[in-house]
């Protein structure tokens, strides 16, 4: 359970950073937080040649809120957007994601880039990410992409970043007057890899809903948006939410594993989305 | 660089040490400095034994590398009972029998130190979640919560 023989390299700043990934290319896995990168060192799933610390990047770490946009760096910490203040106000649903995130030690070292560019089907960030319409911006010494969040999730621990990209950070539209956000997750253990997770945000206003947008994560290779769902939220109606979350088990791909099967993560989804519609509602 | 050179303090006491690229801050700590009170258990962040403290805020040791630590403050079990800031619940752990064997109590104490320290009225199921992170397979869990809970503010009468 020791990590492969490595080389590490400490990058200085930001264009240190920038040119070791180019000339590095594949050969090179970057070090922010490791929650993530050091288990898979461990377990020899990842044995790349050259560790690249990014820790002393400057001005990538923080929470800003201004002029109706929430711009979060990429070394911010777990546990910063757990206690964000502002988050609080402007993105209330992340905060509560934070908190399912792992434990409080992960969570004093563990980063929102690196959360965003692991893309872990289970975690928390990327479906709050992509229910807030949020985008990623990444770097390189050929410039700057910002990519919608629906766009840079592509597939099983796989995003949009080409080689020698960085995740610099995140922006999304800070909640307008009248919009309500929730999130809910459900996993065997607290901390365990969720079951089955829902990021919903809409407009509230005397019990009907609008512009809803709901993500879900847990259930597939990667997070999904549920736009039937959100639109059956908007309709409203008699069908109501009963009919809400029978659109969302049925628009959902849902896949299974030894954990917990397709059937047990679809049923779970949809009582989330109860839960989490119930938050919204709620005074 | 398959090796590299970094200057610490651990324990408050200035260390300069030079590295391979490869070894993780717990072994760096217990093989490298004799600080064994810090222990190995699952080698990838589940079971929380190796608990440490680095600038400040409790930090996985199996999930780092010696190697990050250039330039930081690190406290491990031993500086912080040392300190004596973790003698109440040490004594709570004493008093309810929260420890059998040991090996998860420094992590144990690290981490429960912080969460009282973050928020000195958690409960029961505050304290629960707080510890979720560290795995003892001696004494069931019920003795660990009832020594941390009584040592939070509302709960010193606990039984």
């Amino acid at each position: 359970m020791k990590p492969p023989p490595i080389e590490y390299v400490r990058a200085e700043n930001e264009a240190h950073a920038l040119a070791l990934l180019a000339e590095l290319g594949d050969d090179a896995q970057v070090l922010a937080g490791g929650q993530s990168l050091m288990p898979l060192l461990a377990m020899r799933l990842a044995a790349p040649s050259v560790v690249v610390d990014i820790n002393r990047l400057a001005n990538r770490d923080g929470i800003v809120v201004a002029d109706g946009r929430v711009r979060i760096g990429a070394l911010t910490r777990h546990r910063s957007v757990h206690g964000s203040a502002a988050l609080q106000a402007a993105a209330p649903m992340l905060p509560v994601a934070a908190g399912h995130v792992a434990h409080a030690g992960i969570r004093n070292r563990g980063t929102f880039g690196g959360s965003l560019a692991f893309n872990d089907p289970a975690a928390e960030f990327p479906a709050c990410l992509l229910a807030l319409g949020g985008h990623v911006t990444v770097r390189s010494l050929a410039g700057e992409r910002r990519i919608a969040m629906a766009d840079f999730t592509r597939g099983l621990f796989e995003t949009a970043l080409a080689p020698g990209e960085l995740v610099v950070e995140a922006d999304f539209p800070a909640a307008r007057p009248g919009e309500r956000q929730a999130f809910a997750e459900f996993a065997r253990r607290h901390a365990d890899p969720a079951v089955a997770g829902v990021a919903v945000r809409a407009h509230v206003d005397g019990g009907r809903l609008s512009d809803v947008s709901i993500a879900c994560l847990g259930i597939s290779d990667r997070v999904l948006s549920a736009p039937n769902a959100a639109a059956a939220l908007t309709a409203g109606g008699a069908g109501g939410l009963a009919g809400a979350v029978a659109a969302l088990r049925d628009e959902l791909d849902v896949t299974g594993s030894a954990q917990a099967s397709a059937a047990m993560r679809r049923h779970v989804v949809g009582t989330l989305l109860e839960r989490a519609v119930a938050h919204l509602l709620a005074a | 660089m398959d090796h590299v050179d970094i200057r610490c303090t651990v324990n408050g006491v200035e260390t300069a040490e030079r590295v391979p690229a490869r070894l993780g801050l717990a072994d760096f700590l217990r093989d490298r400095l004799g600080l064994t009170g810090t222990h190995l258990g699952c080698e990838h962040g589940v079971c929380g034994a190796c608990t440490v403290v680095v600038d400040g805020r409790t930090a996985r040791a199996c999930l780092m590398l010696a190697a990050q630590v250039d330039g930081s403050a690190i406290e491990t079990i031993e500086g912080a009972s040392a300190s004596g800031r973790l003698k109440p619940l040490q004594e709570a752990f004493y008093a309810r029998g929260a420890l059998q064997c040991g090996f998860c109590t420094a992590g144990m104490l690290l981490t429960a130190a912080e969460a009282i320290a973050d928020d000195p009225r958690l409960d029961r199921d505050g304290v629960r979640t707080a510890i979720a992170g560290n795995y003892c397979r001696c004494t069931g869990y019920h003795a660990i919560v009832d020594a941390v809970l009584s040592c939070c503010r509302g709960h010193h009468d606990a039984p």
